[in-house]
């Protein structure tokens, strides 16, 4: 029936044998039709999360609220939940003393780095130092703790003797040490993509490198820099096992680095390793304070994908 | 089955073919248009691409398409098995028939299309698999799964394609390995390998080189004997060389659909001319 | 006077030119600055671990005494539950990923799902953890079980695999896929058998490294309820499990010098595991990269 085949006197006819596979074909079409509803339903997995997350920290902190008044809670500057004082201040102090002195360390150090990788570092460095740079993002956070209590504290304490073993000071430095290569590669990232065409324009006026990455190529990363900054300073609020194990468990409103205090993440974890009883205040108050960390957090995002997305339309 | 249809397509012999037989051995059977196209317009979104195109495919000849870029030859090409309507913001109106079946029809599958009418694109484009696999992924997908008679099917089309002698040792290596020739001829027994009726050729020889190129030219006029060929090509010398009918495309039209010889030699159009003759494009 | 004013370039020039040298070595030794405390921190876990670090050490269950006390349980733990966060991430990943970049209609419910995880990703783990414990350890009445912790840590790395997932897919080149449809195969058969092997190394590496990120995860392990000693391995997904990090940190925190050591020599061991896993993506990565 198909020309060819016969002249050829084959013994197989493909086009036949797959108009006989044809017949079989409907439970093919059936899946054709059922997997992208399965994809679907995964795909919905990921909605689920932000919905059981915002479901989950709503419903117990209203708990919680029934219980303690909402403005106790955030205008309260004690927090002592075993004796029934539910002011966030300390921790919320907490949290900012740990990010600050995180940033002032990753942000320098961080921004330094991406412009010697970006601009004065041949192809060769790069290729090395920015993997092995990285590899300080991928180290466990309870290694990080394990470093900053059992080595940076006695080593700050070597010069300022009075301090104790748990402190902000080196909880917040080895957060900042950890944050560095977020801020480096991103920020190199957004170095990278300013167009040669500029720094061109301004070698041809005789400028140093020095002053092609101040006038030229800082003010036009400027944005992509900005993000990445905010991106990391989001990482440090929500960074939990390193401020857990070496910053302390004192709630604390203070800001000096040297004394003991703890963070949102620190008290979760004190209030969860503890005998918390399902339905207890204390067990509210968990999700009190991890609905107002996933607030700090998300709002930090939000302005870093903002910057990103206007950051993007510039080129 | 098939009979059915070619019965069919037998009682609208040359209805509509403008041409009578050219310079081909051409008996009435080989004059039969395989597809036929009536008044079609094609829109990408707001812009349309073609406008009014009407023609028929003769049967076992090749039919090139040629036309300045841009003029939409390769979207004609590929709305001939739908693979246009990859690009979701496509629109069509008018008609195109292959064996006398409307293939827009919602009834007429998409991928039934496509295995009697196959494709062979611009860069070659071998799976990343050995070419066994490679050949033998088009009866696969519909469902022939017998080792001996993929065996058989392998060998037949890479002997079609005349690339067999020089592949039957390498079959279980990967086919990115090959050389750009050798890789196109892979391609183009891959399409044969669910034995099409029609091959679309989408200037398969644009990324070849030389030599490459004469000798998958050589495969077109072979392949001529059992299948219907249209190609696309922006290289005008070749498609005097190969094809027996040839098609001028500008801006979305088809100006002038004649045998080669008489377009080439004697083209009615003064806009055909003026191509041919290199005055632009 | 044409002279004077030549000199105070040059002058100028020279300073310009010396502060370019100068801050190219400050930005030199910042860079070094991290790369410094990343060589110090595996110094000091070596040389505080290593003394610990033995055969019997790795076959150990958890003891009241420093050296008796063994890492094993917290390692097959970790391996357990890597096997349950696998098995639900990827799969769940994966589809997720081909459903965004194969079948998702242009729509705000697409961009909703997209911006969603992108979200999702900067949430803290620890967030996570009040997830895990509400809804897997006390509706679905789990309790502290390995299945618990399994699928909390699932859906922290979630959001990685989908981006690393869907990257794999979007690095298939068109003309294979073009090619596929053009033999009149499905959508669904382009996806099984075209574009899924040729993203197979992609998607592989990206679970590998996510799942590298889990395994040293603590904070939302200690939240669903990880045990800190167990002294059995875990026989079925509902019973309690310990793993590495969680050992690890339970250690640290205790007051004798010699816990500290314990503590070093399971560092060593997880970031051993760390290590491997990492090669692994990396080799698949290389093999890839030559390929295509």
């Amino acid at each position: 029936m198909d020309k060819g085949l016969q002249s050829e006197g084959k013994m197989i006819d493909v086009q036949e044998m797959i108009e006989n596979n044809k017949k079989k074909t409907s439970i093919g079409e059936r899946i054709e039709k059922i997997i992208p509803f399965f994809l679907l339903l995964c795909a919905g997995v990921s909605v689920l999360t932000t919905v059981g997350i915002l479901f989950t920290l709503l419903r117990e902190s209203i708990g919680f609220f029934s219980e303690v008044s909402i403005v106790e809670f955030y205008t309260g500057t004690s927090w002592s939940p075993w004796s029934g004082k539910y002011g966030i201040a300390p921790l919320i102090g907490g949290t900012l003393l740990i990010t600050l002195i995180a940033t002032l360390v990753a942000v320098p150090l961080g921004l330094m780095a991406a412009i010697f990788l970006s601009e004065y570092a041949n192809d060769k460095v790069r290729r090395v130092i920015k993997p092995v740079l990285e590899v300080l993002a991928g180290i466990p956070t309870v290694v990080y703790g394990y470093f900053a209590l059992t080595f940076i504290t006695p080593l700050f304490q070597t010069f300022i003797p009075d301090m104790g073993i748990f402190n902000a000071l080196s909880g917040g430095f080895v957060v900042g040490i950890m944050i560095i290569p977020m801020v480096a590669s991103l920020s190199e990232d957004a170095m990278n993509s300013v167009p040669n065409a500029l720094r061109e324009g301004a070698y041809g006026l005789g400028a140093t490198k020095l002053e092609v990455v101040f006038k030229v190529v800082l003010p036009a990363a400027l944005s992509g820099i900005i993000a990445s900054i905010v991106l990391a300073i989001s990482r440090a609020i929500g960074e939990t096992m390193i401020v857990t194990i070496a910053a302390g468990a004192t709630p604390n409103l203070t800001f000096n680095p040297t004394e003991s205090i703890q963070t949102m993440t620190a008290f979760i974890v004190q209030a969860a390793t503890g005998d918390t009883t399902f339905g207890s205040t204390i067990y509210y108050s968990l999700y009190a304070v991890g609905m107002t960390l996933f607030v700090f957090t998300l709002v930090m995002n939000l302005i870093a994908q903002y910057i990103s997305r206007k950051f993007r339309e510039e080129y | 089955m098939n009979k059915v249809i070619e019965e069919k397509a037998n009682i609208n012999v040359n209805q509509k073919t403008r041409e009578t037989n050219g310079n081909q051995e051409g008996t009435v059977e080989k004059t039969n248009s395989i597809i036929e196209v009536n008044d079609l317009n094609l829109w990408y979104g707001s812009d349309q691409a073609l406008y009014e195109v009407s023609m028929d495919v003769p049967q076992e000849q090749v039919t090139a398409i040629i036309g300045p870029s841009g003029c939409g030859k390769s979207t004609f090409l590929k709305t001939l098995n739908r693979m246009v309507e990859m690009v979701p913001i496509v629109k069509t109106s008018g008609s195109i028939k292959y064996r006398d079946q409307d293939i827009f029809s919602s009834k007429y599958k998409q991928e039934y299309l496509r295995t009697k009418v196959g494709m062979v694109f611009q860069k070659p484009n071998p799976f990343p698999k050995s070419v066994y696999d490679n050949v033998a992924y088009g009866p696969r997908i519909h469902g022939i799964k017998k080792k001996e008679v993929l065996d058989q099917i392998v060998e037949k089309s890479l002997k079609g394609a005349a690339i067999w002698d020089e592949l039957k040792d390498r079959l279980h290596e990967n086919a990115y390995g090959l050389s750009g020739g050798q890789q196109q001829r892979v391609c183009i027994a891959r399409a044969l390998a669910v034995e099409p009726d029609v091959i679309l050729m989408d200037e398969p020889t644009s990324a070849l080189d030389p030599i490459s190129t004469a000798k998958v030219e050589e495969l077109v006029q072979e392949l001529k004997q059992k299948y219907s060929i249209i190609i696309v090509t922006h290289n005008m010398q070749q498609a005097a060389r190969i094809s027996d009918k040839t098609a001028f495309f500008l801006n979305g039209e088809l100006i002038e659909f004649a045998n080669t010889d008489d377009l080439f030699q004697n083209p009615q159009d003064k806009r055909t001319e003026d191509y041919i003759t290199g005055r632009f494009g | 006077m044409l002279g004077q004013n030549e000199q105070s370039i040059k002058k100028r020039m020279e300073a310009r030119v010396a502060a370019n040298k100068v801050l190219m070595v400050l930005f030199g030794l910042a860079t070094a600055v991290g790369l410094v405390f990343l060589v110090l921190l595996f110094y000091r876990v070596l040389t505080q671990g290593i003394g610990y670090l033995s055969l019997d050490y790795i076959l150990n269950f958890p003891a009241p005494y420093p050296d008796k006390a063994g890492i094993y349980a917290g390692l097959i733990g970790s391996v357990f539950l890597m096997i349950i966060v696998a098995t639900f991430s990827v799969i769940i990943g994966v589809a997720t990923a081909i459903y965004l970049e194969e079948y998702a209609p242009q729509n705000k419910f697409t961009d909703f799902i997209r911006v969603n995880i992108q979200n999702l990703a900067g949430v803290p783990s620890i967030v996570f953890g009040l997830l895990g414990l509400t809804f897997f350890v006390y509706m679905f009445n789990f309790g502290y079980t390995l299945i618990a912790g399994g699928l909390t840590m699932a859906l922290l790395i979630l959001p990685v695999i989908v981006v690393a997932a869907q990257e794999a897919i979007r690095s298939v080149p068109a003309e294979i896929k073009e090619a596929s449809y053009g033999m009149g195969a499905t959508k669904w058969q382009t996806i099984a058998r075209v574009i899924l092997p040729a993203s197979i190394p992609g998607i592989l590496t990206g679970a590998i490294i996510a799942l590298s990120r889990a395994i040293g995860e603590t904070a939302p392990l200690i939240i669903v309820g990880a045990a800190t000693a167990i002294y059995s391995l875990p026989n079925s997904l509902l019973a309690k499990y310990t793993v590495m990090p969680i050992q690890i940190y339970n250690w640290t925190g205790r007051p004798q010098e010699e816990w500290q050591y314990v503590a070093g020599a399971g560092i060593i061991v997880l970031l051993a595991v760390l290590l491997l896993m990492n090669s692994i993506a990396v080799l698949i990565r290389n093999k890839y990269q030559r390929r295509l």
